[in-house]
């Protein structure tokens, strides 16, 4: 297994496909064995699979899990006395969360790689921030949501730090009038939920028909897109609107999941989300689950060297997405690029009972 | 003491439009088999089959053979014979509830409801589908013609959502018999509003079915695409979602012939799935899902190598208790190798419905049921056979269940 002090001085878009493919193969083989020794569920799924882990391939070619399976099932590979955080998705009220149990090394290694992907997009030094959300979700410590680990991770990037919304999800527009002044002509690291930028931030902005001047403002945002995607916002509306109302040029997305933190997908000055070299997107096509073709849409699978607490570093998602391209992103960094397009839907599965039309 | 009708512009959808609903609650019964409701079927067959889209959907032309007069007339020939003595009646109203999910399933509880004698209230799915929109427009249609004019008060088609709950409170509050289809879930629900003491519930809930094949038989068989066609027709038709589609697979016979039969007749299978069934992305993650939970639930299953993902097979060494409660769907089937037929009698449980088989003879069958003093499987039909209905379901002999015995001394 890997030593983290190793491998996290590799800039993070720093291999080409050839090496890549070596890196991941070898570190997430070695998960997969580690993971099929110390959680004996992932053990059980890997013998009826059946998958023999003493076998060498490709990363591509690994085992992988649903991702709702942790919504299912509390799998771990380490022993309960060495969890030291329990993160659960944001769901809302009735829905099953997905319960991820992280030991002090899987989690120092998640802040680890965030810091490194993130640098790569708003450099190393630390910057005023400002957080676009409340100071409330973070109330219950014990309890980790996405969202409030999503803040927490992001607040080392931040050196002065404010929530711009207040208990009641309004704009503290005094705080934050007076947090640009002592920073104005300064860079600004903006953070928050896309949903939350977008309902409590933007609309409520626009409400106030008050002036915010972000022009020196870097936002990076993620979280998904199910919400606005009702409201027909996407990524270039959601751009142009932000730009309209406060100023806002430099704004990045990107897309994670409280199954794999640390190895985010940023988005670059193209528009495009960068696989790091710590993990990977393959686009797998529903009929047979083989890797699909550059360009063509299919479910994505995240991989990540990361999860070592539990077996999370090979997941189907339920989001489909298309590989955009490799190594070859005129922005420069090398890995694959892709987008997210949607999440699968449930369509209309036919049968007599109601089981599947309440699950969805 | 009927509560009050809830306001009428709640109702997503009245059939036919001028319905009085306030005086449903008066409907009186007729004889079961009814010459008019039989003439009455056969028109509303013609038109269906008439209709332009009808051919696109089989369910609807199944539907549409099954109600016209030469079938429906067997039946009735059949309950004649059988029960000559008494004196029979419609039971009075019947309140049906058809799944949400399940387009056609709503038209035939209407029939049955119809041929047993009885007003019928029924509320369709509330959900859009094109099979009912022809059902539905095409039975207007018919009651148009002056001479239904006698069906109008013995029908009546509703839609409203999930959530209006005083409406089936409505409904529930004057029914003589409450015909609930869906899955446990909708039951429960449904069951929360109360009828009258006298009435009683008809409920379909969620079952398991599965499929006996006896590989002696099946390995002489010329023609196994007949065979594959007919599991297809069984299980991916409905995306394997219907309570009566098998989701495990008992092979018999001897080894050898068990191993052949079962090459062959995946083969065939998976030939007809590559050309004809869609796989959704949705249901391949699921499939995925399930195989997690039944692996981790139990140690001894191991999936049979495949290419694709439409037909998943999951090999047990042994028969567990909880086995309906791993249940894939879209081609996702547990298999067993059993020395004979008895040894699945000890996981047999209330919730079995259909037995579909392929070389097993009927008595063979018989004495596994009663020797085995069986809770469950309420119906075993050959394979390719599952989807037929009639008018005995879930074990009920629903004209008979839905009509009211009067006697004479």
């Amino acid at each position: 297994m890997y030593d983290i002090s190793d491998i996290q001085n590799i800039p993070p878009f720093s291999l080409g496909r050839e090496q890549k493919e070596l890196f991941l193969s070898k570190h997430l083989r070695d998960l997969t064995l580690y993971h099929y020794q110390q959680c004996p569920e992932y053990r059980r799924i890997l013998d009826a699979w059946p998958f023999d882990v003493n076998v060498d391939v490709s990363y591509k070619n690994l085992p992988f899990l649903p991702v709702r399976l942790f919504k299912e099932y509390e799998l771990k590979s380490v022993d309960e006395q060495y969890v030291v955080k329990q993160m659960n998705s944001s769901g809302t009220t009735g829905q099953q969360v997905s319960k991820i149990f992280l030991d002090k090394e899987t989690a120092t290694n998640q802040t680890k790689i965030l810091t490194k992907i993130v640098s790569d997009f708003i450099g190393s030094k630390r910057l005023p921030m400002i957080i676009l959300d409340t100071r409330a979700v973070l109330k219950d410590r014990n309890l980790f949501s996405a969202r409030g680990a999503g803040i927490l991770g992001y607040s080392i990037f931040g050196s002065d730090k404010i929530y711009a919304l207040d208990e009641e999800m309004c704009i503290d527009f005094e705080s934050l009038d007076a947090f640009l002044e002592k920073h104005s002509g300064e860079d600004i690291f903006l953070f928050g939920f896309t949903f939350m930028v977008w309902q409590h931030f933007y609309k409520e902005l626009v409400k106030s028909r008050k002036l915010l001047d972000l022009s020196k403002g870097i936002l990076i945002h993620g979280g998904g897109w199910k919400k606005l995607v009702d409201e027909a916002v996407d990524n270039t509306t959601f751009k142009a609107r932000l730009k309209d109302v406060c100023n806002l040029t430099k704004i990045y997305n990107f897309y994670g999941m409280v199954e794999q933190v640390g190895t985010i997908y940023m988005e670059c000055e193209f528009g495009h989300l960068h696989a790091p070299i710590f993990s990977d997107v393959i686009i797998r096509n529903p009929k047979d689950f083989s890797e699909v073709n550059i360009g063509e849409e299919g479910l994505i699978e995240v991989v990540s060297i990361l999860p070592k607490s539990y077996p999370g570093h090979a997941l189907l998602t339920e989001d489909s997405g298309i590989i955009l391209g490799e190594d070859n992103c005129p922005c420069g960094r090398k890995g694959r690029y892709f987008s997210v397009t949607g999440r699968i839907k449930s369509a209309e599965i036919r049968g007599c009972s109601d089981t599947y039309a309440t699950k969805y | 003491m009927i509560p009050m009708q809830p306001n009428i512009d709640t109702l997503d959808l009245l059939i036919p439009r001028d319905t009085h609903l306030e005086f449903f609650y008066q409907a009186r019964p007729i004889g079961p088999y009814d010459t008019t409701i039989i003439d009455f079927l056969d028109a509303w067959s013609k038109r269906l089959l008439a209709h332009p889209e009808c051919r696109v959907y089989p369910d609807v032309v199944t539907f549409a053979f099954w109600i016209r007069k030469g079938n429906i007339r067997r039946f009735r020939q059949e309950f004649f014979q059988k029960h000559t003595e008494s004196i029979r009646l419609g039971r009075g109203i019947v309140f049906h509830i058809a799944p949400s999910n399940v387009p056609i399933n709503f038209a035939y509880s209407l029939v049955i409801g119809l041929l047993a004698g009885n007003a019928n209230i029924v509320k369709i799915p509330s959900k859009a589908f094109p099979q009912v929109d022809i059902l539905c427009s095409v039975l207007e249609d018919v009651l148009q013609n002056a001479e239904w004019n006698a069906l109008k008060g013995l029908l009546v088609l509703v839609k409203y959502g999930r959530t209006k709950k005083d409406w089936t409170d409505w409904f529930s509050s004057f029914c003589d018999v409450r015909v609930v289809w869906g899955g446990d879930q909708t039951i429960e629900d449904v069951l929360k509003s109360p009828i009258p003491p006298r009435s009683f519930d008809i409920c379909f809930a969620d079952r398991y079915s599965i499929c006996v094949i006896n590989s002696d038989e099946l390995v002489q068989e010329p023609d196994m695409h007949a065979v594959a066609r007919g599991f297809y027709n069984d299980t991916y038709l409905l995306d394997q979602n219907a309570c009566t589609a098998p989701h495990l697979v008992v092979w018999l016979g001897n080894k050898k012939n068990i191993t052949i039969a079962k090459a062959r007749f995946w083969d065939a299978v998976n030939e007809i799935t590559n050309k004809e069934y869609n796989l959704i992305a949705v249901a391949a993650v699921e499939k995925l899902m399930v195989f997690c939970r039944e692996a981790i639930s139990d140690s001894t299953v191991i999936r049979e190598p495949v290419e694709d993902n439409t037909i998943i097979r999951m090999n047990l060494t042994e028969l567990p208790n909880n086995l309906t409660s791993v249940r894939g769907m879209g081609g996702y089937f547990n298999e067993y190798e059993a020395s004979c037929i008895d040894e699945i009698a000890q996981i047999v449980t209330r919730k079995f419905q259909t037995l579909s088989y392929y070389g097993i003879n009927k008595q063979e069958i018989q004495q596994f049921i009663l020797n085995h003093r069986l809770v469950g499987i309420d119906r075993c039909v050959p394979i390719g056979k599952t989807l037929d209905f009639d008018v005995v379901w879930d074990g009920w002999d629903l004209v008979i269940t839905m009509s009211r015995m009067v006697t004479i001394l």
